[in-house]
């Protein structure tokens, strides 16, 4: 099965890049974008079929390596 | 003093600190590959300036889990003194090995030039031979040196004396152009509890050699080596 990770960083942890982003939407006409938050997609092939233990697979390797928790957050979909 | 630098593929600062501690100690330190699992016995152990893994996923991250690094892990835990460089301190932090995380600079550029910095303890096997409140230079060369941590990290680190470097102007003080990566607190150089474990995003070993421009980082090796022998 598939497994897709989110990684965003936490709310209150400043993310130069998503306001740099923000700032070129801005300059490219497009109005009303408020704030800009840049994080990372991964799609993790996995030999697993269970998914409960898919997901608690995915949740160690967030943990140990996707995701820094200090900053980041992490979010797991399991997908057939 | 015997010493081991670490090195991981993606390390450029290698050759630098093994010559400047082959001048501070008389002998050259053992250079050792990421994929060794085991460490000859040594006195100290250096994570050199570079890009390990080309940066990827994380500054720092790949290297926090190569084969090597577990023991140097262990080591610190043991007590040997371990100094992080710029990278070295990247990869310090993703083994938990010091507090925090070194984010991508504030104002999002490679930021290349010649920093001073307040040497805020001298409390330590590293900063012995500076005094208290010195204002150093030393050159920063780095995209994510911007240090963050939470407020209770810190807190502690500033109650137990942990904070080894700060940037600073050429006087000493700290304002907006002080700062050169938007790190909390103006923090350049941390400890670990037990002080044997110092991560810092300046180059002592680029400061080493008047002929490289400047002598500051050569105390930081020349005080280690005292500090060891004794």
């Amino acid at each position: 099965m598939k497994a897709v990770v989110h990684v965003t960083l936490k709310s209150g942890v400043l993310d130069p890049q998503g306001k740099a982003v923000r700032h070129a939407l801005g300059a490219l006409g497009f109005d009303g974008v408020g704030d800009v938050r840049q994080g990372k997609y991964l799609e993790i092939d996995l030999a697993e079929n269970d998914p409960d233990r898919a997901r608690e697979s995915v949740e160690d390797m967030c943990k140990r390596l996707l995701a820094n928790t200090v900053i980041e957050d992490y979010v797991i979909e399991i997908a057939g | 003093m015997r010493a081991a630098v670490i090195v991981f593929p993606g390390s450029n600062c290698d050759r630098d600190i093994q010559v400047a501690l082959r001048r501070a100690a008389g002998a050259p330190p053992v250079m050792v590959w990421h994929k060794e699992t085991s460490l000859p016995a040594v006195d100290l152990i250096v994570l050199p300036g570079g890009f390990s893994y080309g940066d990827y996923l994380r500054c720092g991250a790949m290297a926090a889990h190569s084969p090597v690094v577990a023991e140097v892990a262990a080591r610190a835990r043991k007590g040997v003194p371990v100094l992080g460089i710029c990278n070295g301190f990247q990869v310090l932090t993703e083994t938990g090995l010091l507090p925090g995380v070194l984010m991508r600079n504030a104002q999002l550029r490679f930021v290349c030039r010649t920093q001073h910095l307040s040497v805020e303890t001298t409390q330590s096997l590293f900063t012995g031979l500076y005094r208290p409140g010195e204002v150093i230079a030393m050159p920063i060369a780095h995209m994510d040196g911007s240090y963050f941590a939470d407020d209770d990290t810190l807190r502690s680190l500033r109650d137990e004396d942990r904070i080894a470097f700060r940037y600073c102007d050429a006087r000493g003080e700290g304002g907006a152009d002080a700062n050169p990566n938007g790190s909390r607190d103006r923090i350049a150089g941390i400890l670990n509890g037990r002080r044997n474990v110092l991560g810092l995003m300046p180059h002592p070993e680029r400061h080493a050699d008047a002929l490289l421009g400047g002598v500051d980082g050569a105390a930081l090796f020349e005080g280690l080596v005292r500090a060891l022998a004794a």
